[in-house]
């Protein structure tokens, strides 16, 4: 009887063990018939390409490992940034969908029905290349909020100049901590003595004054680099100083999150109409305001439908990034699995470091959301 | 149990008479590509996604190019029809992947010749179908006539996964000058990029610039400039470890250009098999035994010439008269001043 249950068990395995050692055996077999050799060795050596765009210090004298490290980072900022836009995008338009007035309510569905139907790659290739076309040459660029200039070769910002920004830095983690330990305590208060503090006010003033101050006592200093134009040739200009934002960058974030943010939109209205109407009207019967029915009522319930897919698509929208390397965005796949693979022709060894990688990203977000899952989920008390 | 036997010795005999075949035919031949190729009736060729003049597919489905042409040529020199060649497309970044992983087994996709990717690849070249070196395509209006006119933030539109990226930084670097590398994963979206604005200037084998400016809006907007700033020597590519396969490749080619050197096209190569000169006797099959040192049959070479012609009409039909390149250039046989100059055929 036990030998029944656990028999099935153990030739999976062993067919799974088989299974993956022929592969090796034969991956193995295959790179030995040709010369080659496994190994990661050539991590540690000069990688002579340089990278477009990068947001810690790296040039081509540096290593194959600090050029995944590029790529990687660049895979991480554009995820970071779509998760952020798409999660906003996507809970605006969701309750768009739901809103009573007809204009808003089918302009959030036609949108929701022609973003999520196309293909995310064509949507790449069109915000990419339609942005090319449309935006002008950086000689013709107007200049925007008198310091800025969007062009064709990106987006050129102020950069700041920071003096003692370690100073500035710990203040603001600081403040944050102090707010956190605050919040806690107005919460106590108010369920001891049903006494309400202006949380939010005294929030704000703490993480607008600390930092402040250290501007007047903690020797914190910033000024603005501003983008100055200069002329290369007769026809090409560039900018000199300032911050650069390559269109790479903004198209493909511009397409993830608008992509994304429909899939958003729909688990946002999915959860709030999973709430019951009843709930609605209860907690209106007591004499709640409209905003903390939804604050205090429907939203900590509908968020219980939303996470477990929304996490999903945080989990697509870093994996789509790496459709980057169609319009030169310099993420992991681009620097790593494309120029660095061809340059040492490392394929298995490139190819499986890089699918670790996307593994652990993809792990750690889901890592991260199910705790958030956990800590909203119905407490039984 | 004894019928269990019995099926196993049936099994065994069976497998020893197909091993002992096997071994038999790879003394003859000793090349399991060459096999595998008269056994499907193709050669598997890769080649790139769309380079006028190198390997391009018309709206048919017909490719044509130099880079095609070898592949033709080792069509009809293995079997006998320069037609049976299966083309399969590939990125800079899938060629040599796919030429080790046993998916093609010519590689002729205007790969460079390097010693990192002969040594290291565990692939072998050939020779050189055509000398190219590195160049810069700008826009005329830019006023730029040299390289020597760049200045610092200049950016720069070039594929991945070629020598262009590693050329490009040897350059800049040893100019001094600061720039912005873009690099995009197909060649056409590169063009695309350049031709709207976003680069200063386009990077890649001056052949390919050639034949990339006959893609933009407007070919006349655009200027290649003069100085190459590397050795690009392309050429097919075979797999490591099938040395008579090897030879076949390399001697199809060669057989091209030799043509060439003696005078006989696709027109004259049956007049030419009474020619007194052994060397083109040799090279129609009228003397000599070549085709069987590489496992092939006499008029192995003469079908070359006759279905794919000789290197100057391939360089002529894809890439002069296309006007990509009409100056030969480097790319004439040695005897006309170019470097084209092979061992002999003999």
């Amino acid at each position: 009887m036990k030998l029944k249950k656990i028999l099935p068990q153990i030739l999976t395995l062993l067919f799974i063990i088989l299974v993956f050692g022929f592969f090796t055996m034969n991956a193995q077999e295959n790179m030995g018939a040709r010369g080659l050799e496994f190994g990661f060795g050539f991590l540690k050596t000069q990688a002579s390409f340089d990278i477009q765009f990068s947001l810690i210090d790296y040039d081509g004298s540096h290593t194959y490992a600090r050029a995944y490290l590029v790529g990687l980072l660049n895979t991480l900022l554009v995820a970071f940034i779509g998760i952020i836009l798409a999660t906003l995008l996507g809970a605006i338009v969701g309750v768009a969908r739901l809103s009573p007035n007809y204009l808003i309510r089918k302009t959030a569905s036609f949108y929701i029905e022609f973003f999520r139907n196309i293909p995310l790659l064509l949507q790449i290739f069109f915000w990419y290349f339609a942005a090319l076309r449309a935006l002008p040459m950086l000689e013709d660029a107007p200049m925007l909020l008198n310091s800025s200039f969007m062009t064709i070769k990106g987006l050129y910002a102020p950069a700041p100049i920071w003096i003692n920004f370690d100073v500035f830095f710990t203040t603001i983690v600081i403040a944050m901590i102090t707010i956190f330990f605050f919040a806690r305590y107005a919460k106590k208060k108010q369920e001891q003595e049903g006494k309400r503090l202006p949380v939010l006010m005294i929030s704000l003033i703490i993480f607008i004054t600390l930092p402040l101050l250290t501007f007047l006592i903690g020797g914190v200093d910033l000024s603005w680099s501003f983008p100055v134009i200069r002329q290369m040739s007769q026809s090409s200009y560039t900018f000199d100083g300032g911050l650069k934002i390559p269109p790479e960058l903004i198209a493909l974030t511009l397409a993830l999150t608008l992509y994304t943010a429909t899939f958003i939109a729909e688990n946002v209205r999915a959860g709030i109409q999973g709430i019951g109407k009843g709930q609605k009207e209860a907690a209106a019967s007591i004499g709640l305001t409209p905003s903390q029915v939804l604050k205090l009522v429907i939203m900590p319930q509908a968020l219980r439908i939303i996470i477990p897919p929304t996490t999903n698509q945080y989990l697509n929208l870093t994996k789509n990034s790496s459709l980057a390397a169609a319009i030169a965005y310099p993420d992991l796949v681009l620097v790593f699995a494309g120029t660095a693979m061809m340059q040492t022709g490392r394929a298995i060894e490139i190819v499986g470091i890089t699918m670790a990688t996307y593994l652990t990203i993809s792990l750690g977000i889901s890592l991260l959301m199910n705790w958030y899952n956990k800590r909203i989920a119905i407490q039984e008390k | 149990m004894f019928k269990y036997v019995k099926q196993l010795t049936s099994l065994v005999a069976m497998v020893a008479v197909l091993f002992a075949f096997t071994t038999e035919t790879m003394a003859a031949k000793k090349s399991k590509t060459l096999k595998n190729t008269m056994k499907k009736g193709f050669v598997r060729c890769g080649v790139s996604q769309g380079l006028p003049g190198f390997s391009n597919a018309d709206a048919a489905g017909n490719w044509t190019g130099v880079d095609v042409d070898v592949c033709r040529a080792v069509a009809a020199a293995v079997l006998g029809d320069a037609n049976k060649v299966k083309f399969t497309p590939l990125s800079a970044k899938e060629r040599f992947t796919a030429l080790t992983s046993g998916e093609i087994d010519i590689l002729s996709r205007n790969t460079t010749w390097t010693l990192s990717r002969d040594a290291d690849l565990g692939v072998t070249f050939v020779g050189v179908n055509f000398y190219d070196g590195q160049g810069f395509m700008v826009r005329k209006d830019s006023g730029i006539t040299s390289t020597s006119q760049f200045k610092n933030g200049i950016s720069a539109c070039t594929n991945i996964g070629t020598t262009t990226e590693l050329n490009m930084r040897d350059f800049f670097n040893s100019k001094g000058i600061s720039y912005e590398p873009v690099a995009f994963e197909k060649a056409d979206e590169v063009v695309a990029a350049y031709d709207s604005g976003r680069c200063d200037t386009y990077t890649t084998d001056k052949s390919g610039l050639a034949a990339q400016r006959t893609k933009m809006t407007n070919p006349d907007d655009h200027l290649v400039l003069p100085e190459t700033i590397s050795k690009e020597p392309l050429g097919p590519v075979v797999r490591q470890g099938d040395a008579v396969w090897e030879d076949i490749v390399r001697w199809s080619l060669n057989v091209m250009i030799e043509a060439e050197e003696y005078g006989i096209s696709s027109s004259n190569a049956d007049a030419m098999k009474v020619s007194e000169n052994p060397a083109v006797k040799r090279l129609v099959g009228t003397e000599g035994e070549l085709g069987s040192y590489l496992g092939l049959d006499q008029d192995w070479s003469l079908r070359i010439i006759k279905q794919v012609g000789n290197y100057g009409e391939s360089y002529k039909r894809n890439i002069a008269d296309t006007g990509i390149l009409p100056d030969r250039g480097p790319n004439n046989i040695w005897t006309k001043g170019g470097l084209l100059y092979t061992p002999p055929a003999r």
